[in-house]
């Protein structure tokens, strides 16, 4: 009965420290957090603190995701379960989906302004667009203090968009080669619907399972729902999750291609979709 | 005449070359580095590997048609001598950067070769793909020690070229192909990987005395102190324990 007992627990230790490593990389003080309260936001004319202000609407409104020390751990945390509720953001880490800057760097502020601002689609993150524009840039700033990073680093600089063609077929068709050149099928499908043969085994950077953007559902991509919006999400990715930078192999003018051809997954009017009406075309072929 | 002149430019030239090459490699005899070598060994047999199942992408399955692919946590040569072990110097307080070759990882018929790409800190290495399918190159760092990053290869993607401020032992990963697993392991100084025998050499070791340590996938470390003279060479050999 003991040696079972004894077995039993150790078994369970051993578990819980090898799951360890998969919940949290990162395990700050509130000392530590506290030292970088003089953090700032700067968005436009606007500059964020950590402040009263701050501090009152991150632990009426945030914490309960996203927990006191911005671990991700808060007391909600545990009910979200991915791929369909995706766990809340660990801030310490400094590793964001929406940015405007490259893979590996820290996002601006006013990338973070814009996602508290925007939500996250299809996560329990909803809009905080009631704030007013200062207490969101304060937020940014208390956002901020939880990770190192954005002390002993600078954020990206975001990529440049050249402005957005006109649609044409000849684009459409021209986007259609480039996502199967560049192969987005492998997860999201050839039609878009997040059926491609990797869709089911993918994993965010903790171990959680995580499941690629299906364009036919109606819902908005995670990091916003304009062209500009989408152009950024491949181009950058959405670090922590397996969408990979795509801006070593897709020029920015075919960049915009492959946004029109993504539009005629997507509902909503658009003008790609009524083009895409009068062409012909077919899903592209996974193995030519 | 003028051709005289050339021909005695370069001559001279010549003469100039092979006084720097002599300067030089007196140079690197100088400083008196020796290095340290060894082979590691399994205690007991192989662990058996199993097999991947690549279906999900017919291209990486027609690539292993002939010869099936396996997992590559062990790969253990003849006389139980162990591939891919990083062998470095444990706390080395020496020049910041020793290392400045351009090492390659290449993804080559949905495996990485290598399995396990050992590095300096802030040495420049190469991801190249060789497969005409799309990977994602995915390394996952704690983001607290190194900043992690995922980039996309289609075929004919041209390389991508990093490095890792800190040392640290990070898995890499492709999320196209969940079986694709690799190692960058980071470290400070001069360092060797273990051949297919179990084989390495560390080179470029000034003399002194040092702990030598092993590290193989997922977590083994064994380290062994040795006393390296000028110009010489001393021998650590390792024997792991498979779990």
């Amino acid at each position: 009965m003991r040696t079972g007992l004894r077995k039993w627990s150790l078994l369970l230790g051993a578990a819980a420290f090898f799951a360890l490593p998969l919940t949290s990389w990162a395990q700050l003080s509130t000392a530590d957090i506290a030292s970088r309260d003089n953090m700032e936001a700067h968005i436009g004319n606007l500059t964020g603190h950590v402040n009263a202000r701050s501090t009152y609407d991150y632990k009426r409104y945030c914490v309960s995701c996203h927990g006191d020390l911005g671990d991700g751990n808060g007391e909600v945390a545990q009910w979200l379960d991915p791929p369909m509720w995706p766990k809340p953001r660990d801030f310490q880490m400094g590793v964001f989906k929406c940015r405007s800057t490259l893979t590996g760097s820290l996002p601006t502020d006013e990338d973070l302004f814009d996602t508290i601002a925007r939500g996250l689609d299809r996560s329990a993150m909803p809009q905080w667009s009631q704030f007013t524009k200062q207490q969101r840039a304060d937020l940014v700033a208390y956002v901020k203090h939880f990770s190192p990073r954005f002390v002993t680093e600078k954020p990206g600089t975001p990529i440049t968009i050249p402005p957005e063609p006109e649609v044409t077929p000849e684009r459409i068709k021209a986007g259609r080669e480039v996502f199967a050149r560049v192969q987005c099928w492998k997860c999201h499908g050839v039609q878009g619907m997040a059926n491609g043969p990797s869709a089911s085994t993918l994993t965010d950077d903790l171990g959680r399972p995580i499941a690629p953007f299906n364009f036919t559902e109606g819902s908005r991509p995670k990091c916003g729902d304009t062209d500009r919006d989408i152009y950024k999400i491949f181009m950058t990715g959405l670090d922590g999750t397996p969408m990979p930078s795509f801006a070593d192999n897709i020029k920015p003018d075919e960049a915009w291609d492959l946004v029109f051809y993504l539009r005629t997954f997507m509902q909503g009017a658009s003008k790609a979709k009524e083009l895409a009406k009068t062409m012909d075309l077919k899903p592209v072929n996974p193995n030519p | 005449m003028t051709r005289r002149y050339h021909f005695g430019a370069v001559l001279s030239a010549i003469v100039l070359l092979c006084c720097g090459a002599l300067i030089l490699g007196q140079k690197v005899n100088a400083a008196g580095e020796g290095s340290i070598t060894g082979t590691v060994k399994l205690d007991g047999p192989a662990p058996h590997m199993r097999g991947i199942d690549m279906s999900k992408d017919p291209y990486c399955v027609k690539q292993h048609a002939s010869n099936p692919a396996h997992l590559e946590t062990w790969v253990v040569g003849s006389g139980g001598g162990v591939a891919d072990t990083v062998l470095y110097l444990d706390g080395w307080s020496g020049a910041a950067q020793t290392e400045t070759s351009v090492p390659v990882f290449d993804q080559k018929d949905c495996m990485y070769t290598p399995h396990v790409l050992a590095l300096d800190t802030n040495q420049e290495f190469k991801v190249v793909t060789s497969d005409q399918t799309a990977h994602n190159i995915h390394p996952l760092p704690n983001p607290m020690i190194n900043v992690g990053w995922n980039q996309s290869q289609p075929p004919g993607a041209p390389p991508v070229t990093k490095a890792w401020k800190n040392p640290e032992v990070i898995p890499v990963q492709c999320n196209i192909h969940p079986w694709m697993h690799g190692w960058f392991v980071v470290v400070k100084g001069p360092y060797a990987v273990s051949d297919d025998s179990g084989h390495y050499t560390i080179n470029n070791v000034p003399p002194g005395s040092y702990t030598v340590k092993a590290w193989h996938e997922p977590d083994e470390a064994q380290t062994q102190k040795v006393t390296v003279a000028a110009g010489g060479s001393a021998t650590a050999d390792f024997t792991l324990k498979a779990k």
